[in-house]
Parts: structure tokens; sequence; C-alpha cells
């Protein structure tokens, strides 16, 4: 199979709401530790795309499968997130009447089952982690406010900590510099890039700036498939992603 | 040491409510019974019982702020829960009549003997027995809500739409106990009671017994809430009331913890509904009706849903307006009632205690402005806070 | 007639040789001719419970379909449209008696005149100050409803009104093997006429138009220059109103009390979630299959159990499907 060797591997996916095929065919690759960027105009099914990697949305058909082997259209989010797959959503979505804290601690990775979490209490090397994140994600010092109070920037930080937390394999990131300043978007970027020496990365954003500074393989999705793929440069130089997103 | 263990699972308002009622368990008893009625003191029979019915929906109260207001499930049936817990004990009581009953008959109660049942029905036998009853209590509403749950939660029914068919449940439960062929009385129900484990139920310690018992489960019961709260479970529930996704997402069965606090409150509105039985005499398909599910859900919005205490308060408030206001001014109960639900929904979105809890941020906020102190206002003191090392230990 | 024969013809079939045999076959034939018309008075009956159910949820399936309201309240416009049906014919007889066998449909408009302006005022008083919040909606209007009903039996007594019929609503004719009442005709008529009056205004009419643009995109109506809270406020109204209509047909059939919206608050919703939220046609079929499906169910189960069969039904089925029948997919989006 040619799955085989890979980390995410889609082939012919499709999808449709009410006829509207939102995935047309779509096939993509990604090698265990490779960091993606995605980009394309509105409505052509990043979004989507996110959703069935993740479980949200079933393909009418094609094939989903994670780690070469692992068949995702079989299961549900939280098994997909178990598996090591971890999502970022494009509007930063945090426990706002939780603390900063409280939210690490409940995306840490451990047993996820009711009773265990009903007698659950934090061990010494948990407490270490959800700390060392909070260095990492520059939110030591309102580690106890509640994140409902965080700005928005912030809250797009708390939400990367919280996938760091999750220890994914693969990590789906929707949009990660909307709404940041400058300074803010570079942090994030070189945020991203140290992640991505761990673990797989999936981008999709808008931003050329910050695409340009990620400096990784792009692919440009375009109604629902694959316009182009390769370097920016390439991809930026390509006649049909000219006309349907960067315009002239 | 029991009062160490207790502080590590409730909040100080938690406890204090737990101290007041198991007070309370005490002294109303005692200054009903031991008082000499001619004192200022005496607290008069009627008034244990009136109290112990207000406590009852305290506990109801309770019950449904776990699922509305930790975890997001607005239940527009827990009265049938409720009720169902009310039956059961109904039930035991019927069969400690005996042959004390009009028709006489030893084991079959009046309604029964009067429709001309030759025999009592499978599902009446071993409630003669009070263990075995007061576990019913618990199991019915249990089994009921944990089917109900596991069907609605793994098919992701939510918001209005889980509220409708909760609505429509307690809706079925209603005209299917209205019915004389299900044989639990049908219109009238189950009344007439005589003994409670050998006492008479219309007996002043009785009642007082009864009274204590309210109270002292109800103590339990912020207990527990507290417990789950407080517990890492608890703040998955939260997170769910918050941003459901995000949990699936985590990697967590939301359907699950649903599942788990869904079925824990209908247990709890089971004991409500069996602690109420014995108190007013009566139990009847009209303790199904809609309406009565939904009161109990403004209880909670006036108190302050997301709070332990706030539903007890708000039980006890308007169930003492209900009292005073049909007594005094029948016409306008309806009146009062229904702009309750409008103003409490319209300016006190967290009710009475949301209410003290920002008029105490606010006065937090004065404080730390005056003091000039980096700490924001809206922090919330951890009790179990790591100690901060030293900044430098990043990377 | 056919019962007569089938009396005549049962003792025949005992006899043996032909004349027996004949008998036999005339019975069995007649026998099966009687459940044909059997099974159509079941449709038939269930069509008109449909045309009732359908009635009471109409407006709902405006204002909780469309803009996603849910008013607990609903019933008490249905009831407040009973009601000025029964304001109008004391009117009537009053000053101009022979003008009575119109009474219904000078009532029609005045119902949803009144219901609609209610309407119009409880959303702009209250609801409109709740968009987002389904569940504290829910809650208001539950408290909404509390008081009218009370404000109703404070002005008109607790105890039913006696609304009357016209002398073309009363009597009743032959189909076939069947007796049919004309107030049953009546309802399955004025039901599909109010739902295709509905839909014309939703589709042709520039309320409908900007009503629908105001669901899809409020923020593009808005900046289209459509007036978005008219148009919400009208919406609620046209919801309303139409429950006030439903009212004037439903006091024909049913008794004109305070309660009378009660009895059919969850059966409307149960029709519109069944039938799929934000969809006319779904709530058509709705109505009218659990309108057919209690009427085949009640002489198994009786009419009560036979309901509570359904509702029962339609808990386990909005499980499978919980968005309803003629539900809308679409991208999934975060909330």
């Amino acid at each position: 199979m040619k799955a085989k060797d890979t980390l995410l591997y889609l082939d012919g996916v499709s999808v449709s709401f009410d006829g509207f095929r939102a995935i047309n065919n779509l096939s993509l690759v990604l090698q265990s530790g490779e960091m993606r960027a995605i980009i394309g105009p509105n409505g052509a099914g990043k979004t989507t795309m996110m959703d069935i990697i993740t479980g949200k949305t079933k393909p009418d058909t094609g094939d989903v499968y994670f780690n070469g082997t692992v068949d995702l259209t079989g299961h549900d989010e939280a098994e997909i997130a178990m598996l090591g797959i971890g999502r970022k959503f494009q509007k930063p979505t945090v426990f706002e009447s939780h603390t900063v804290e409280d939210n690490l601690m409940l995306a840490l990775a451990g047993p996820r089952s009711a009773f265990s979490a009903l007698f659950h209490r934090q061990s010494q090397a948990e407490a270490d982690h959800i700390l060392e994140i909070l260095y990492t994600i520059r939110l030591f010092e309102k580690r106890h406010w509640l994140a409902a109070n965080l700005s928005h920037g912030q809250k797009q930080w708390l939400e990367i900590g919280m996938l760091l937390a999750q220890d994914p394999k693969l990590l789906l990131v929707d949009e990660p510099v909307a709404g940041m300043t400058d300074a803010e978007t570079a942090e994030t970027a070189k945020l991203l890039r140290d992640i991505a020496r761990t673990r797989s990365v999936i981008v999709v954003e808008h931003d050329m700036h910050f695409v340009r500074e990620l400096d990784v393989k792009v692919t440009c999705l375009h109604e629902g498939s694959v316009l182009a793929e390769g370097s920016l440069d390439h991809v930026s130089n390509d006649q049909r992603v000219i006309e349907v997103y960067l315009g002239r | 040491m029991i009062t160490q263990w207790l502080f590590t699972h409730v909040d100080r308002r938690g406890a204090f409510a737990i101290a007041l009622l198991v007070a309370i368990a005490f002294f109303v008893p005692v200054l009903n019974l031991l008082v000499p009625e001619t004192s200022a003191l005496h607290v008069p029979t009627y008034l244990v019982s009136l109290l112990g019915k207000y406590l009852t929906y305290a506990l109801l109260a309770v019950a449904l702020d776990l699922v509305w207001g930790f975890c997001g499930i607005l239940s527009l049936g827990h009265g049938a829960f409720f009720a169902l817990g009310g039956y059961a004990m109904g039930m035991y009581l019927m069969r400690q009549i005996g042959p004390r009953g009009v028709y006489a008959n030893p084991v079959l109660p009046d309604f029964m003997v009067f429709l001309n049942w030759k025999e009592l029905p499978w599902f009446w036998y071993g409630f003669d027995n009070f263990w075995f009853a007061a576990l019913m209590v618990v199991l019915v509403p249990g089994i009921l809500a944990f089917g109900f749950g596991w069907l609605a939660f793994r098919s992701r029914v939510t918001g209005v739409y889980l509220s409708i068919i909760t609505q429509a449940l307690t809706y079925a439960l209603l005209l299917a106990f209205f019915r004389n062929d299900m044989g639990f009385g049908g219109n009238n129900g189950l009344t007439d009671f005589k003994d409670i484990l050998g006492f008479n139920v219309q007996a002043g310690t009785t009642r007082s017994a009864l009274f204590a018992a309210t109270a002292l489960f109800l103590a339990l019961a912020v207990f527990l809430a507290s417990f789950i709260i407080r517990s890492k479970l608890g703040k998955v529930l939260v997170g769910v009331r918050d941003a459901e996704s995000r949990m699936r997402f985590l990697g967590y069965r939301v359907e699950r913890y649903k599942l788990f606090v869904w079925t824990i409150s209908a247990m709890l509105a089971g004991i409500a509904g069996a602690l109420y039985v014995p108190q007013v005499g009566i139990i009847n398909p009209s303790e199904f009706e809609p309406a009565n599910s939904i009161e109990a859900v403004i209880w909670v919005a006036v108190g302050g849903r997301g709070t332990i205490i706030g539903p007890i308060l708000g039980a006890v408030l308007v169930n003492f307006g209900k009292t005073y206001f049909t007594a005094a001014f029948p016409e306008i109960w309806l009146f009062a009632l229904g702009a309750l639900f409008i103003l409490v929904t319209l300016f006190l979105p967290k009710g009475i205690l949301g209410l003290y809890g920002s008029w105490q941020a606010r006065r937090a906020t004065r404080a730390a402005l005056k003091d000039d102190d980096a700490q924001p206002p809206l922090v919330k003191q951890s009790s179990r806070l790591v100690p901060a090392p030293e900044p430098q230990a990043a990377e | 007639m056919a019962a007569k024969r089938l009396v005549s013809l049962t003792p025949l079939a005992t006899v043996q040789g032909p004349v027996g045999e004949a008998a036999s076959t005339a019975i069995a034939s007649i026998n099966s001719e009687l459940e044909l018309w059997n099974g159509i008075q079941n449709i038939i009956y269930g069509l008109s419970l449909g045309s009732v159910l359908l009635l009471a949820a109409i407006g709902l399936a405006i204002t909780f379909g469309v803009m996603g309201v849910i008013n607990m309240a609903h019933g008490e416009m249905v009831m407040i449209g009973a009601y000025t049906t029964f304001v109008v014919q004391q009117i009537i007889r009053v000053s101009a008696p022979g003008l009575f066998d119109y009474s219904l449909l000078i009532a029609l408009p005045a119902a949803f005149l009144v219901s609609g302006a209610i309407g119009v005022v409880i959303e702009r008083g209250i609801i409109r100050f709740l968009y987002g919040r389904p569940l504290e909606t829910l809650l208001a209007t539950w408290g909404i409803s509390l008081v009218l009903q009370q404000a109703t039996r404070s002005w008109f007594g607790a105890s039913n009104v006696q609304v009357g019929s016209p002398s073309w609503m009363s009597g009743s004719f032959d189909v076939g093997m069947l007796t049919l009442t004309w107030s049953r005709l009546w309802i399955i008529v004025f039901a599909l006429a109010v739902f295709a009056t509905l839909q014309l205004v939703l589709k042709k009419t520039m309320l409908g138009l900007r009503m629908r643009a105001v669901t899809q995109n409020r923020r593009m109506a808005s900046s289209m220059g459509i007036r978005t809270p008219w148009v919400d406020a009208l919406t609620f109204g046209l919801g309303s109103g139409i429950a006030g209509i439903a009212g004037v047909a439903l006091s024909q059939i049913d008794n004109v009390s305070p309660n009378l919206g009660q009895g059919y608050i969850i059966d409307s919703f149960m029709v519109v979630v069944f039938g799929g939220v934000g969809n006319l046609w779904g709530t058509l079929v709705g109505a009218m299959s659990l309108g057919i499906a209690n009427k085949f169910l009640e002489p198994f189960a009786g009419a009560v159990l036979g309901k509570i069969f359904v509702l029962v039904l339609i808990i386990l089925f909005i499980q499978k499907r919980p968005r309803g029948l003629f539900a809308l997919k679409g991208r999934a989006i975060e909330a």
C-alpha cells in the first residue's frame, strides 16, 4: 500500500453537502516530521479537510490513513485525538471559565475516562510539565487568570499550549496568526518551527508573510482539490494559483 | 481531621451550607418536639413539614443545577425523575397500609380492589420491603436517565433539542401515569399513607425525623456535588459546557461524562421525590406536569446556576413566595412567577449569587486599583497552587 | 349498509352447498371492503388530526424554524386567537346577529392582528435581548406564557367560553361508507390554505425575501440596507399571527379555555423537530404523518397509549436524525 511510511495519507477524498462538493478528489501526503502550509481562497475546503482528518466529517469516498495503517474514517473525534492528532480551531477555542493552568491540565495527555477524572490527583510530573508549557507559551505570569480575560493573541497561544500538552504526533493548526500583531506573528512562526522539530504540523494560513517565514512546502487548495504543491516560490509563480488566489 | 478532609473537597460556601443544614436537621426537630407550644421558639409541625418540602425541592434543584449549571444540559424533565422516586416511595407506603385500607385487603391497595384486580401486578412485588423500595428510588430514575441519556448523548442531541425531548419524556410519562391500567392509581395516584418503617407518618416525631433526614440528604448532596465539581471530572464538565467540541478534540468522550453526571443527577432527583412523598402525603401524575419541571429550572436560575448553594437558595425563596402568594393573592401568583422567569433571564442571568459575585469582583477591582497591585482582579485562587519557580527555568 | 348485508349473509354462510359458499365469498369480499373503508377513514381522520397539528405548529415553524427562537408562549398565541373569535362572536351577537355565519371569516383577520401585535410587542420588549441565548429565550417565553394565561383567566374567567359554529361548519355528509363532518373537512382545507398562503408570503413577497435574507446572513442583509430589527419583529409577528389564525380554527373543535395553548405546545414542537427545523414542507409532512400514525395506532393501543407511543417514537427518531426529517446539511461550523 502506498500509505505505508507516511504519517498522513489522503487519497481521492470527496465530500459534498447538499450537492455542493466541498472536497473534490483530494489527495495529500504528509511525511513523518514534516511541516506543511496550506493556502487557498475562502471555500477551498481547508477547514473541511481538517474536519475530515479529525473525524468531525465523514468523507463520501476516499481513503484517509494515519501512521500508514490506521483508517481514520472509522474513528470519531475523541479516538482520533487519542491516536495523536491535535487540532487548533480558526477561532481560538479555550475553556473561558477555567484558569490558564486548568486549561492546560485538561489538555494534558493521560487517561480520559470519567472515573479516572473523578479521582484524579495531579502528580508532580504533570505539574512540572504544565509549568514548562506555561513558559513556552509565555503565560506563566497569567497562569491563574481565567482564560476569558486573556487577549486574543494570548488565547491563540494558550490553545497552541493545550495542543502541546496533548502531546500529539500531528498538529493541525487553523489560521494561528489571525488577529495578531506583526511581532506576535513572528513569535508564533518561531514557536511553530520549534514544535515542528519533534512533530508533524499542518498549518492553514492566509498570511503570505507568515507562510514565507515558516519556510516549508506549500499546498494550495482550490474548490476542494490540490491546485499546486511545492516551495512557496514555486507555488506563488504558478499561473493558476495567481489567477484564483493571489491575484495580480 | 474530618473537617480537613471535607475542606479539600468543598469550598467555604459549600462547607457553610453543609454545617447549616446539619444544624437545622438537629435544631428544627428540637424546637418542634422539645420546646413547649406556648413558647415563641416553638416550630409548629405544619411548618416542619413545609420546610421539609422546601428542602426536597432544594435537593431537586441541586440535582438540576449539576447538569444545567455545570454541564449546560437544560433538562425540562427533571420532574419526571423526582416523581418516579416519589412513586417508588409511595408504593412502599401503600404496601404498608395493609389491611387498614377501606376494602381491608391485606395485599392489594384500595385502588386495585376498586378496579376489580385479583392479584398484585409483578412490578409491585418487593415494595413491602423498605430497602427494596429505597433501592428502586435511585435505580428506576437512574436506569431511565441512563437509557435516555445513552441514546441522546451518543447521537449528540444538544441544546434546545435535548430540552424539548426531555419535556416530551415527562409528558409521555404524565399521560401514562394517568391511565388506570398502568397500576399506579391513575388520576388519584397513591395516598392515604399510614406508616413508614413502622412509625405513623402523621405523627409529629415522624415528621421531624423526615425533616432531619431531608436536611441531611441535602447536606450529603451538597458534598457530593462539590466533590464532583472540584474534581478533574467537574472541570471537564464545565469544559463541555463552554466548548464541547474542544473537549472532544482533546480526546474526551464527552457523551460518557454527560451520561455520568446526568444519571447521578436523576438519582438525586429520585431521592428528593422519595423524601417529598411521605411529607406531603400524596403522589399523583400531576407531578409529571412539564410545568413543574420548568418551575424547578427557575429555582436554579433565581439562586444562581453554576453554583452549589444557589439552587438551594432559589428553591427555598421561590417556594416561600409561592406559599405566601397562593394563600394571600392567588390571582397574582402566576403573574409573579411569569415575571420572575422574564426578569431573571433578562436582568439576573447568574441569579442572586451571581449578583453577589459580581459585586465582590467589583470591590476587588477597586481594592486592587487602590493597592496598585500587579494581581489581576479576576484571579481565581487555586488551593493546589504549584510553588512558583524562578522564570529562568524555561527551556 | 355493508354491515347490514353482512348481518343478513352471516347465517347463510353456514349452509352447505353452493349457497353457503357464495355467501362465504360475499362475506369475505364485504369484509375486505369494510377494511378498505376503515383504512380510508383512518387516513382521513389522521389527515384532519394532522391538519390541527399543522395549524398549531406552522407558526412555530416560522419562529423556531426560521428565526431559531424557542417560543414557549406559542400555544398562548393560539389561545388568544381562539378568545378573539369568542369576542368577535359576542360583538356580532349583540350588534349584527345576521352576520353570525360570517363570524369566523371576520375573526380570522382580527385574530391575526391581535396575536401578531402581541407577538411584535413580545419580540421588541423581551426576545430581542436574548438572541443567541436559546435556553434563556425558552425560559423567558415560558414566563410570558404564564402571564398570558393568568391574564386571560383574570379577564374571561377560568372556565370554558362558548364559541359557536356557523351553519356551514355543522352537519355531515356521506362518502361511500363513511360519514364525514363538515368541520373536519373545513379544517383540512383551511390548514392547507394557510400553509399555501404562508409559502407564497415567504417565496414571493418583499417581506419574505427580506426574512430569508436576514436568516441566512444577518450582517450582509443589514449592510444591504435591510432594517434587520424590523424584519425580526415582523417575522415573529407573522409566526404569532398565524398561531392566532390557528386559534380561530381550533376554537371550533376544542374547548376554549385559558389552558388551550398548553395542550398544543409539546405536540407543536414535536412536529417541527420531527419535520426538520427551518423547512416548512417538513412541517407539513411531519404534521400529517404524525396525525395519521396516531389514528392508525389508536385502534390497537387506545388514544392515550397511541399518543405515548408516538412521543416515544419521536424521541427515538430524534436520536437517529437530530436535525429532523428534512434537515439541511452543511459544513460543520465550529461552536
